[in-house]
């Protein structure tokens, strides 16, 4: 069972999500390439988890697994006790960049998700999810006049309106400037404090994946097999210059197999 | 020019209507210095237009000439939109099909003139058919390549949100698409323009382009055929005009980013 932090999740949390010796191979020139090998983890109900591994090593393709998108060689996923056998509105994947509809506003993309319900009370949700990502007044615009920042959030409440159990993010603020990137971990935070989603975050960024995870699945390359799996024992809000926070980010620099001077 | 002091607002205009100045002047005494008779000059151009405006065929002739494109043009977008989406979502039925409309692609309707009479007769009808197949063929491969180059992401998003496959069609495929498909129509508008007049040339007795040509069949006008030959580029140029401002309407406008 998962070891989960105390002080971020209930304390009993049921399991939410079972890797299952995931293997992926794909062919490539008429040869079996292997990429994921015996992938096994569990995910606890409202954990947030952090997925690094150097780029290139099958973090996405993990990704695109666990989400249903692609079908594992062997192994399976099982979610709530039901094996994944395809994409879910119950679990969002949220892409790096581009990933809201330019054809969309604001409100367009949160209520992509939401034509099924009655229009009062997708309003409603609608009204909910902007003030949330902070977009008020920027309702009737579209993603081509916002920010990378703005679009990144409009991404994760379009995601979050479907009302998922879980959310994937595939570097999902990659491709933001630096300072913005940390002003969207926060939001994020926050986001998951008061939603309580169980969240699955790839990332190559070391410092994210300590700074938001509750465990960190560090995986190997060629092919990715899981090195470690690292509970990250800080309580939030996390001080990042703290001893234990510099030792941990040093730990999983280590793993990745990067000494942590430049 | 002194051109610090003005913005640049003025040169927008004060540049291109010198050019046209220029050509009109160049025309008016290449005429006056060749001593021509046959070849009018700009100013009997001008009272050749005022002679068609007041004669009042003009407005019948442009209407003519604006319907059989509307028609051709309409129809072609109507069974071309759809065909090209089709093609464009099953890459196997575009193998199949699209070395057919490569071959057809390239011929001129106006090679088609001859099948078109045999098929309708001499008439609207077979004009309306040339105007069809000018715009035919680049109205369905604006929508293939339109429908093909949609990112992927837009399409498992869509998937991820339980969207079945015509709700991707019509809430992804298709928005996600349509600048292209604009795109296409604005070059399918511009052929059938062109198509309209040589159709009318031959299998028709109305119209601009049956203008052009009576008025040099009958008592050799050209100040009327250059009349009309002008009226035919200013109204291909407003339709143009027309067509590209869908592409400032705030859905689309995504796609056209590099020219705003």
């Amino acid at each position: 069972m998962s070891l989960t932090n105390a002080a971020n999740t209930p304390a009993v949390a049921a399991m939410k999500l079972r890797a299952e010796q995931l293997c992926v191979a794909f062919e490539r020139d008429s040869k079996s390439v292997s990429v994921l090998e015996d992938i096994t983890f569990d995910i606890s109900d409202g954990e947030f988890i952090c997925i690094v591994g150097r780029s290139g090593c099958g973090k996405s393709t993990l990704l695109n697994v666990l989400a249903g998108f692609l079908a594992p060689t062997s192994g399976s996923v099982i979610i709530d006790g039901e094996p994944v056998h395809g994409p879910d509105p119950r679990r969002i994947l949220v892409f790096q960049e581009h990933g809201v509809f330019p054809w969309l506003t604001v409100e367009g993309n949160i209520g992509f998700g939401l034509s099924k319900l009655p229009r009062a009370e997708r309003e409603h949700r609608v009204a909910h999810y902007v003030q949330m990502i902070g977009l008020q007044g920027f309702e009737r615009t579209y993603p081509s006049d916002l920010s990378g920042g703005m679009k990144q959030r409009l991404q994760v409440a379009r995601a979050l309106a479907v009302n998922p159990d879980i959310l994937y993010l595939d570097e999902a603020f990659g491709a933001l400037d630096s300072i913005t990137r940390l002003a969207m971990r926060k939001e994020l935070l926050r986001i998951w404090q008061t939603e309580r989603r169980t969240i699955i975050f790839v990332t190559h960024d070391i410092d994210e994946a300590v700074q938001l995870a509750d465990r960190v699945v560090v995986l190997s390359s060629n092919p990715a097999r899981i090195e470690d799996i690292l509970t990250i024992d800080i309580r939030r809000p996390r001080n990042i210059s703290s001893p234990h926070y510099l030792e941990l980010r040093d730990k999983l620099l280590e793993q990745i197999g990067q000494a942590y001077t430049v | 020019m002194n051109s610090l002091s003005k913005p640049r607002n003025w040169e927008k205009y004060f540049w291109p209507v010198l050019a046209a100045a220029l050509l009109f002047a160049i025309w008016h005494y290449c005429v006056v210095w060749t001593g021509t008779n046959i070849f009018p000059s700009p100013l009997d151009v001008e009272k050749g237009m005022a002679e068609l405006l007041h004669k009042g065929v003009l407005w019948d002739d442009i209407g003519d000439s604006v319907r059989r494109v509307a028609v051709g043009f309409g129809a072609a977008a109507v069974t071309g939109i759809p065909l090209g989406l089709t093609l464009g979502l099953y890459p196997a039925a575009n193998q199949m099909v699209n070395p057919v409309l490569q071959i057809l692609r390239p011929i001129s309707p106006i090679a088609w003139i001859p099948i078109a009479i045999i098929l309708f007769g001499v008439g609207d009808r077979a004009a309306v058919f040339l105007i069809f197949l000018g715009a035919f063929f680049p109205i369905v491969l604006a929508c293939v390549s339109g429908v093909s180059s949609v990112p992927s992401i837009f399409q498992r998003t869509g998937r991820n949100f339980g969207l079945s496959s015509t709700q991707l069609l019509a809430r992804v495929v298709f928005p996600a698409a349509l600048p292209q498909i604009l795109i296409g129509l604005r070059i399918a508008l511009g052929i059938a323009w062109v198509v309209v007049v040589a159709a009318e040339m031959i299998a028709v007795e109305s119209g601009l382009g049956y203008l052009v040509i009576d008025s040099r069949n009958s008592g050799k006008r050209y100040d009327l055929v250059i009349a009309a030959m002008l009226l035919i580029g200013v109204i291909g140029l407003i339709l143009d005009l027309g067509f590209r401002s869908l592409e400032g309407l705030p859905s689309v406008r995504w796609g056209f980013r590099h020219e705003s």
